[in-house]
């Protein structure tokens, strides 16, 4: 697609346009191009600057963060802080670093995840071919009930979660999760089950297939990318989740971003900036992780999620 | 279907009504009923535990009164604005930028888009230590010989609003890019031609043609950015924890506070619904025009 002549800008914003008249030869280094490039390098080194300075300061050890700044590659490179961040640094009493905050969030976001999309899928499946009465007037008090603030519902639940005995639990967490997870998974996958040609689902109906006949037979297999989509979504949103975390969970079973937190914004003690950045990357290598690997299905998750807001 | 007993409409179609219950309980209970739950005690006296002592609007007028609450409403009102001009702005320009059909455009919009996947607690406390004085962005500038100059948004009251909206634009610009750049790719290369035609400039054609044309996801952007921005929280707790002193405190922050540190949960009640007025503000009007006027049209 790289033709000159259907290029739809041969001029960037501050350059006049040449009268356009048959294909232009394509400079190599145009002004246009030089002014994009330029640009885009440019911001891209300021998106990564942050990246760098985190890895660059853990890989330090304190005296040479002292005399130094913090763009300075580091010239004695040290996984000590790593390790201590891993497992030694202290969050109050307990010094048995985030270790405790990384498994914690595995047994948070697992049956969250897997919770959360069972649920909503076949909730989504349910909304898209087996409609019945009240079903929309529920579908938009979910959809609506996205957009209000998590600060009002909070305490009630907390209520709800304390009656039932699960206040500061993992799975009262994994519940939280659930619910808040539902309106945008729903909508998801409803709409991707409404694109499903409707004839596929009258043919299983007259074949005598039922409710999860067909959703596990036809529907399922079929909608496995969207569940890639929403098991990405689910993923890092959850792992990112500090809000819930902080308030459902009791410091022996915090996720990892609390303990995070507790550990780089603890009052005590001498500040280790290079541990508390090792800490930091530790924290936010699982969503990177995801996100580098799963590439363009993230991106189409995040448009699909946004969608809803 | 002519059975003799008419079928009860309840177990018509049951399999999915069960399966529905989860969203059904999930509307009912949490979002309609902890809503108006919280809305009822914020009217109430309520200390460490809800209690149903009506006090009118008393909570309210307290917290109107509240110098905290004050800094928070306008931290945000600060915050809010400048996220939705520069995240709107920064988003389009990036995405006509990787529009141009260039080379290594995945490259560049994974590096933009890559804190996106970032929590906002790892995005406070990255950018707490950027901007740390001591030595962040002012020594460096400092070692190369501009002894005077300061720059420690963190440390200084009156502009700290500002270090925390330099964390959220790096966090949330990229995924206002990706949706401008979907946007701008939705439109037809028909409508380019056309433009190149007439001899209007490139930027004329993004101003006056593209822009217009890209009304939906431009609002769709304002209101996902809008329902973001009034849930700021955890970036600010990571990354000044409400300081110096409360200059950098948010609406929920301090719901969060009086709920959970100071046990007083009224005050807690009233400051929560009137996030939910503020985002009722926001978001009814473009319901309003976005599905009403699907209906009618």
């Amino acid at each position: 697609m790289a033709d000159g002549t259907l290029s739809p800008a041969p001029g960037a914003a501050a350059e006049p346009l040449r009268e356009p008249r048959g294909p232009k030869p394509r400079k190599r280094f145009s002004r246009r191009n030089i002014f994009i490039y330029g640009t885009l390098i440019f911001v891209s080194a300021y998106y990564l600057l942050p990246l760098y300075v985190m890895v660059a300061t853990s890989l330090k050890g304190m005296p040479e963060i002292r005399i130094g700044n913090i763009f300075a590659p580091p010239l004695e490179i040290t996984f000590q802080p790593w390790v201590k961040a891993w497992s030694e640094a202290c969050t109050g009493l307990n010094c048995d670093g985030l270790s405790r905050g990384f498994w914690n969030s595995v047994r948070i976001t697992v049956p969250s995840v897997l919770i959360s999309i069972v649920v909503a899928s076949i909730n989504g499946y349910a909304l898209a071919n087996w409609r019945f009465k009240g079903a929309d007037i529920f579908f938009t008090i979910l959809i609506v009930g996205a957009f209000i603030p998590y600060q009002v519902m909070i305490y009630p639940i907390v209520i709800v979660l304390r009656e039932i005995g699960l206040y500061g639990s993992v799975w009262g967490l994994v519940i939280v999760h659930t619910i808040f997870g539902m309106p945008i998974l729903t909508l998801l996958f409803r709409n991707y089950f409404t694109s499903i040609p409707e004839e596929l689902f009258r043919a299983a109906r007259v074949d005598g297939a039922g409710f999860w006949g067909i959703y596990f037979k036809i529907m399922l297999p079929m909608a496995l990318p969207i569940f890639v989509v929403a098991i990405i979504l689910q993923v890092t949103g959850i792992w990112n989740d500090f809000l819930f975390g902080v308030i459902y969970t009791k410091p022996d079973t915090y996720p990892m971003t609390v303990q995070l937190n507790n550990i780089v914004n603890s009052v005590q003690g001498v500040k280790e900036y290079n541990v508390n950045m090792a800490a930091t990357i530790l924290t936010g290598l699982v969503p990177l992780v995801i996100y580098f690997v799963s590439g363009k299905l993230f991106v189409r998750g995040i448009a699909e999620g946004a969608v809803k807001g | 279907m002519s059975a003799s007993v008419r079928p009860v409409q309840l177990f018509r179609n049951l399999n999915a009504k069960i399966a529905a219950i989860p969203m059904i309980l999930t509307a009912l209970v949490i979002f309609v009923g902890c809503s108006f739950w919280t809305i009822f005690y914020s009217f109430t006296n309520s200390k460490l535990l809800p209690k149903l002592k009506f006090v009118g609007i008393d909570q309210y007028e307290r917290l109107w009164a509240s110098n905290r609450w004050l800094i928070s409403i306008e931290n945000l009102a600060i915050y809010g604005f400048c996220t939705l001009v520069f995240s709107l702005l920064i988003g389009f320009l990036l995405a006509a930028l990787l529009d141009q059909k260039i080379r290594f455009e995945n490259t560049f919009r994974s590096i933009l888009l890559y804190p996106f996947a970032l929590s906002f607690i790892v995005t406070g406390l990255v950018w707490q230590w950027v901007l740390n004085p001591q030595f962040g962005i002012q020594k460096i500038v400092r070692d190369l010989g501009f002894e005077s100059f300061t720059f420690d948004p963190l440390y200084n009251p009156d502009i700290v609003i500002y270090g925390v909206l330099i964390a959220g634009l790096w966090q949330g610009t990229g995924l206002i890019m990706c949706l401008m750049l979907a946007g701008i790719r939705g439109i037809d290369q028909e409508i380019w031609k056309a433009a190149r035609i007439d001899g209007i400039k490139t930027w004329k054609t993004y101003v006056f043609i593209v822009i217009p044309m890209m009304r939906p996801i431009f609002i769709t952007s304002l209101v996902i950015i809008a329902s973001q921005i009034v849930r700021v929280y955890d970036l600010v707790v990571a990354q000044t924890g409400g300081g110096p002193g409360i200059a950098s405190e948010v609406p929920a922050k301090y719901v969060y506070d009086f709920l959970f540190l100071n046990q007083n949960l009224g005050q807690g009640f009233a400051a929560s619904t009137m996030m939910l007025v503020t985002v009722a503000i926001v978001i009814v009007p473009w319901a309003y025009l976005e599905f009403g006027r699907r209906k009618h049209g």
